[in-house]
């Protein structure tokens, strides 16, 4: 059935379009402004030009932080996706304990970013944390705050531990739509397992994965509260990801400018990167609509 | 609107972002349009061809501004070069 077009109905977006314009764009619009000037606070400005951009793209400290940033959510994605459905495959289809299941999975998930950084950073501890007490007393030199792949280990382990689970429920939700009339068929065909997930399961799945992947790349990326919780971007930089920079430049050391111009090219990324995501959704969605 | 710190040029930049947008919804009511596939092989409407522009622009002016020393004009004619390709071919 077609549906009827009315664009009358985007009258009904006017509220959400105020509520982002105080809450989104203009602040935006400020930080564009910060962008080409200088301060020394008090609110007075001089005029810098496109100097802090100039500054921003020769910066080895942005490019560093930028490059870390991509490792992290390469290897979150690399690892999350393939787990996450792997959860969902064995997950029970009914009963009880599919419920307890799905209730179990959720758990991580409501837990704020902060509280999983202090579970995390008390869990990896030598002296108190069970984690890092048990790889102690196996022999194994495990310290977050002066080891660069302790350090890095801890903040991907916890990173798959909080949100493995939302991969694995959308995953879940997918499979849970296909019909049994396909899993007959391949029955029929005699298809071996694998042959079932490649044709069946993965493409049914392919939509929500999407959502998946462009969920947890947009989260991956923005990521603050929780390595900044554990390891404080160190040790040296080694965790600083691209927020813990941005906000070290902007509030500590009070560069408004650079922090500005720093914002809108993690912005433009950040929006080039969403677009092609949603483009390759939305066309996806329009092909399997044929 | 002291506290937004604003300048000239970028008033002027936002002003025409905001004429295009306005310009674009004017054009959306008063001449429809169905969306066709480019180069891209994906649907665009003017919107989506608008969009792709200035996003695409953004990045040109970051890579001249990093990669060519020369005046930032240069750029613009660039940007107005690819402007004019995305709403011919894409």
């Amino acid at each position: 059935m077609e549906k009827t077009v009315n664009q009358k109905a985007w009258f009904l977006v006017l509220p959400v379009l105020a509520l982002v314009a105080f809450s989104a764009v203009i602040p935006l619009m400020t930080v564009v402004n910060y962008s080409v000037q200088d301060t020394f606070g008090n609110n007075v400005f001089f005029w810098a030009g496109l100097e802090w951009f100039s500054n921003m793209l020769e910066s080895d400290r942005m490019w560093a932080a930028l490059g870390r940033q991509m490792v992290f959510s390469g290897i979150i994605l690399a690892i999350e996706v393939p787990l996450g459905i792997f959860v969902a495959l064995n997950m029970p289809k009914k009963g009880f304990w599919a419920s307890v299941c799905l209730v179990l999975m959720a758990l991580p998930l409501l837990i704020p970013w902060n509280v999983v950084g202090t579970i995390w950073q008390i869990f990896g501890r030598v002296d108190i944390g069970l984690l890092g007490h048990t790889l102690d007393r196996l022999g194994i030199d495990y310290n977050y705050t002066q080891d660069f792949f302790a350090a890095w280990a801890t903040v991907i382990v916890m990173d798959v531990w909080h949100w493995t689970s939302l991969v694995a429920l959308l995953a879940y939700a997918g499979l849970q739509s296909i019909p049994d009339a396909y899993y007959q068929a391949a029955k029929i065909d005699q298809a071996s397992r694998w042959k079932v997930f490649r044709y069946i399961e993965l493409p049914k799945m392919q939509g929500v994965l999407m959502i998946a992947i462009l969920l947890r790349f947009m989260d991956s990326f923005m990521i603050y509260t929780e390595p900044f919780v554990v390891t404080g971007g160190g040790p040296g930089n080694s965790t600083t990801f691209l927020s813990i920079d941005l906000v070290k430049m902007a509030l500590g050391q009070f560069d408004l400018g650079p922090a500005a111009a720093f914002s809108i090219m993690y912005f433009l990324v950040i929006l080039l990167i969403s677009w092609v995501f949603y483009t390759v959704m939305t066309n996806l969605d329009k092909r399997e609509g044929k | 609107m002291d506290w937004m710190a604003w300048t000239g040029p970028t008033a002027i930049f936002f002003a025409v972002i905001a004429c295009l947008l306005i310009t674009f919804t004017i054009l959306a009511i008063r001449f429809p349009e169905t969306p066709r596939v480019g180069v891209l092989r994906i649907e665009t409407t003017r919107g989506d061809r608008l969009f792709i522009t200035l996003l695409g622009s953004a990045f040109i002016n970051l890579a001249w501004l990093g990669l060519v020393s020369a005046p930032q004009w240069g750029a613009l004619i660039l940007c107005l070069i690819y402007a004019a390709a995305v709403f011919r071919w894409v």
